[in-house]
């Protein structure tokens, strides 16, 4: 418990208290009247009404579609399931840049939608929300699917057998027992679209704004911080009181739950019920993820003398130029990946030790500390980003210009994916099975080792993939933390697209296919990790 | 009690674990830190932007003896910004890259030290916008103007626009794109260019008439010129039927640069009466931990060999008057004659009003 509260309390807590804080007070003198200034703004206004709405619809949209996707992934065995499942999680690593290039080829002028029957919906508000589930799909499909798999099918065959109808069974049977995963991709849905930024500015264009987008603007453009801190406030309170309502939908469903070894609960698809929903998954994972991503690596292939490797080629060159604007796609691919380790092991040490606390006690306190750590996904980037710097710039923690700064930053948001993963898996274990092994004279900590850990590792190994991607694919904080020229991925992409050229052009969609085929892998590899007859837990 | 001290004696372990932890990792960008050379690091902090060849930095380091480390956090404004609030304990030593739409502010915020560089002589005075007081030193000037599709002209046999007011005539409509003038820096300087060219009576009208001509807007640069214009490598792809964007005088330049096998001639053209100046600035920071080395720096930055060395890297024109233009530049970039500025005081003023004013103009 003391290292996770530590840690949020000095890289988060502190870095956003003192931004927030400076922004209220003038030389010392505490300003709330701002709050209300800047409330009674009609543009403010605006901009909290349309971030609300279309957070709350991007996740009802995005449970809608992905929810089916679940069940499929969860219970139906199909050739290519593991591959799928890697490539539905790649969305969540590229940088928006690139994807906002690629939704506009199905969203479009000329794209799939306005060849077929002439529908264009760039700059419309619903472009945003297909691109929310674009990018959420795999949040959905992974941690309802994950417990979904894991159910005791047998339990809901028996309520048949007992001659309930087949959607009463699920109702009351598999329902409940869902209740808190749904609950918890549902709260991660929301807090990603709540803040959505790159995705709302590039799609929607310039006349939507979200709270995320304004607060960047009055930070980092117009340096404005009072108004900045008012709607860091805001954003927190509205974060704070979705987090409520959410503890308030779990408290009373989380139960021990009798977990089952999912390999023996997928069967191949029976019935034309059944394959017509494999068949409808498919195809809206085809068209949804499947179009956009084919658009980029299509892209990287089309040279101006017809299709070939020339970007490719061109990217192992670049290095050899010279100057610090780029380094060789190999080095930056390697700067990714040691981020991305570093940060998921961050990630997986401050996440796994809350999750267990969060296990083991309760109380008020307790559930106000598991609220805590979901707020990193509730809150501006760019207020974390200049947080540090204000913070971070004493001995021993001067940090403004260390490398770890980037993984820190990205562990805060894969923080709570661990958590939120490793939750429901934990709490569903029989806490009669932690007694026994104690009665029979375990200490706690052979305890967690023999019997929680075994039935939670593939938990941890999901958990670690979802860490993992965060970081690989986290542009927002890491942008604004100044360091020694050795970028990332996304960071090179960006800057290639920042300029004009026809191959600077192409080599940032080749190096996003090659981002985006590391994540995969990374994924696949992850997933073959998993022990074949582990007790549990897909997450 | 002993939960607090607990709790407490947990934070600072972490948190020198963590410190620890970035000692241990302090080379690994290359940048050789150590506390006993310090000195002889000197370091500048930019935005994402910057570049440099790296024969360069290293003629730098055998000039001087000092090794240049480069800290880049985000775009202009958001970099200047940062600067501001680590005042007093910065980053660096010198900071480049506050250009004269966020000069004011940079110096309202008094964080820059004065010092006149060595070369100062070289620099034409009508850039010296910090007049005798050499709290910031100029270092390149560059140009935001519109770009046309020469492809797209010549099919339609019609002459490229030239001016401001060629943009709102009937020919032209519904064929440019621009950019968010709140949150993109070439938008910011379109916008700027319009009040330099009408005047604060006349630009909002002048708005409404290119809106009535079909002016499109997204977010940022790279939407504009990769997604929406049709003279881009991107827009070929992507369809794109708009040959007018909002961009830099140096786009064509760097279109024949990065393009395999390079062509003759470059593909796009620039709008010479539709341009507002951009003068970037570099400037020795308060509490700098290497006075020395970052004077040095910036004279170089001022330097023959830098000021060479930078349009190629970062494509905008040097500063000094003997510098020479690489060919790339003489044979495909164009001459701004007169573009248009406005006094930093005056956008540090006005600029939050204007952008407000041109949304609710052209945005709603």
């Amino acid at each position: 418990m003391a290292v996770p509260v530590a840690f949020f309390a000095v890289f988060f807590a502190y870095p956003v208290a003192a931004i927030t804080g400076r922004g209220l007070s003038v030389d010392g003198v505490w300003q709330f009247g701002r709050i209300g200034e800047v409330l009674s703004e009609p543009d403010i206004r605006g901009v909290l009404w349309f971030t609300t709405w279309q957070a709350l619809a991007s996740t009802a949209l995005t449970l809608l579609i992905a929810l089916p996707a679940a069940y499929v992934f969860a219970r139906l065995d199909f050739p290519g399931k593991q591959l799928l499942r890697a490539v539905v999680t790649v969305p969540f690593v590229l940088p928006t840049v690139v994807v906002g290039t690629a939704f506009l080829a199905l969203l479009g002028r000329g794209g799939l939608l306005d060849e077929l029957w002439g529908v264009r919906l760039d700059t419309s508000v619903w472009a945003i929300l297909l691109a929310h589930v674009f990018f959420n799909y795999a949040v959905v499909v992974r941690t309802v699917g994950g417990l979904w798999a894991q159910l005791d099918p047998r339990q809901e065959e028996a309520a048949r057998v007992l001659g309930a109808g087949r959607f009463a069974a699920w109702r009351r049977v598999t329902l409940p027992a869902l209740v808190p995963a749904v609950a918890a991709a549902a709260l991660m849905v929301f807090l990603f679209t709540f803040t959505s930024f790159g995705v709302v500015q590039i799609l929607g264009g310039p006349a939507y704004s979200t709270l995320e987008v304004e607060i960047y603007r009055q930070t980092a453009q117009f340096l404005d911080l009072p108004t900045a801190a008012v709607l860091t406030l805001v954003q927190f309170a509205a974060v704070g009181a979705i987090l409520a309502v959410h503890a308030w939908t779990v408290r009373r469903r989380e139960s021990a739950l009798k977990l089952v070894d999912p390999s023996r609960t997928a069967r191949r698809p029976r019935g034309a019920g059944q394959w017509a929903l494999l068949g409808g998954v498919l195809t809206t994972v085809a068209a949804l993820i499947l179009v956009p991503l084919g658009v980029l690596v299509e892209r990287s292939l089309d040279g101006p003398g017809g299709y070939g490797l020339g970007y490719y080629r061109a990217l192992q060159s670049a290095g050899a130029s010279g100057g610090t604007f780029l380094v060789p796609p190999l080095e930056a691919v390697w700067n990714s990946l040691e981020y991305a380790l570093a940060a998921t092991v961050i990630a997986l040490v401050v996440g796994g030790l809350a999750a267990a606390a969060l296990t083991r006690r309760a109380g008020r306190l307790v559930r106000g500390f598991d609220a805590l750590l979901m707020l990193p996904l509730g809150v501006s980037a760019v207020t974390v980003g200049f947080g540090f710097l204000i913070t971070l710039d004493e001995p021993p923690l001067d940090l403004r210009t260390s490398w770890i700064l980037v993984p820190l930053a990205q562990a805060l948001v894969g923080v709570p994916f661990v958590v939120r993963t490793m939750l429901p898996v934990l709490r569903a274990v029989d806490a009669r099975l932690r007694e026994a092994a104690a009665v029979l004279g375990a200490s706690p900590l052979r305890v967690w080792r023999e019997v929680d850990l075994p039935m939670v590792r593939r938990a941890l190994l999901v958990a670690a993939g979802f860490a993992f991607a965060v970081s690989l694919g986290e542009f927002g904080a890491t942008v604004f933390i100044a360091r020694p020229d050795n970028p990332t991925l996304p960071v090179a992409v960006a800057r290639l697209l920042g300029r004009a050229g026809d191959l600077n052009y192409g080599q940032a969609m080749a190096l996003s296919t090659i981002l985006m085929v590391v994540c995969a892998v990374a994924l696949l590899v992850l997933e073959r990790m998993r022990p074949d007859r582990s007790g549990s837990g897909e997450f | 009690m002993s939960t607090t001290k607990k709790f407490a004696a947990t934070a600072l372990a972490a948190a020198l674990g963590v410190s620890t932890l970035a000692a241990c990792g302090g080379d690994k960008g290359g940048s050789g830190s150590g506390d006993g050379k310090k000195s002889k690091t000197v370091t500048l902090v930019s935005h994402d932007s910057f570049n440099a060849s790296d024969a360069v930095l290293k003629a730098f380091t055998e000039e001087t003896g000092y090794t240049v480390k480069v800290l880049k956090s985000g775009d202009a404004g958001a970099a200047l910004n940062q600067e501001i609030l680590t005042k007093g304990s910065p980053r660096g030593d010198v900071f480049f890259g506050v250009d004269n739409t966020l000069l004011s502010r940079a110096l309202d915020n008094g964080i820059f030290t004065p010092y006149e560089a060595k070369g100062l002589g070289a620099i034409p005075e009508g850039v010296r916008l910090d007049g005798d007081k050499h709290r910031v030193t100029p270092v390149d000037t560059g140009d935001i103007c519109v770009n046309y599709d020469k492809k797209y002209f010549a099919d339609k046999k019609l002459a490229p626009p030239k001016s401001f007011d060629d943009l709102i005539k009937p020919a032209y409509k519904n064929l440019l794109v621009t950019e968010n003038a709140g949150s993109s820096s070439p938008g910011l300087g379109f916008l700027l260019g319009t009040v330099g060219q009408y005047g604060d009576d006349g630009w909002e009208s002048y708005w409404k008439k290119l809106r009535a001509n079909g002016v499109k807007v997204v977010d940022g640069w790279e939407q504009a010129y990769n997604e929406e214009f049709s003279g881009s490598a991107g827009g070929k792809k992507a369809k794109a039927d708009r040959p007018l964007v909002v961009s830099y005088a140096s786009s064509p330049p760097v279109e024949v640069l990065y393009a395999e096998p390079q062509p003759k001639e470059a593909p796009t053209g620039v709008a010479t009466g539709t341009c507002f100046r951009q003068t970037e600035f570099a400037g020795l920071l308060t509490g700098a931990k290497n006075e020395e080395g970052g004077k040095a720096l910036i004279d170089f930055l001022i330097g023959k060999k830098f000021q060479e060395d930078m349009p190629l890297n970062m494509f905008v024109n040097p500063v000094i008057k003997d510098a020479k233009l690489p060919e790339l530049f003489t044979k495909h970039g164009v001459v701004v004659d007169k573009p248009q500025t406005v006094a930093p005081e005056k956008i540090a003023d006005q600029r939050e009003q204007w952008v407000k004013s041109w949304s609710s103009l052209v945005l709603k």
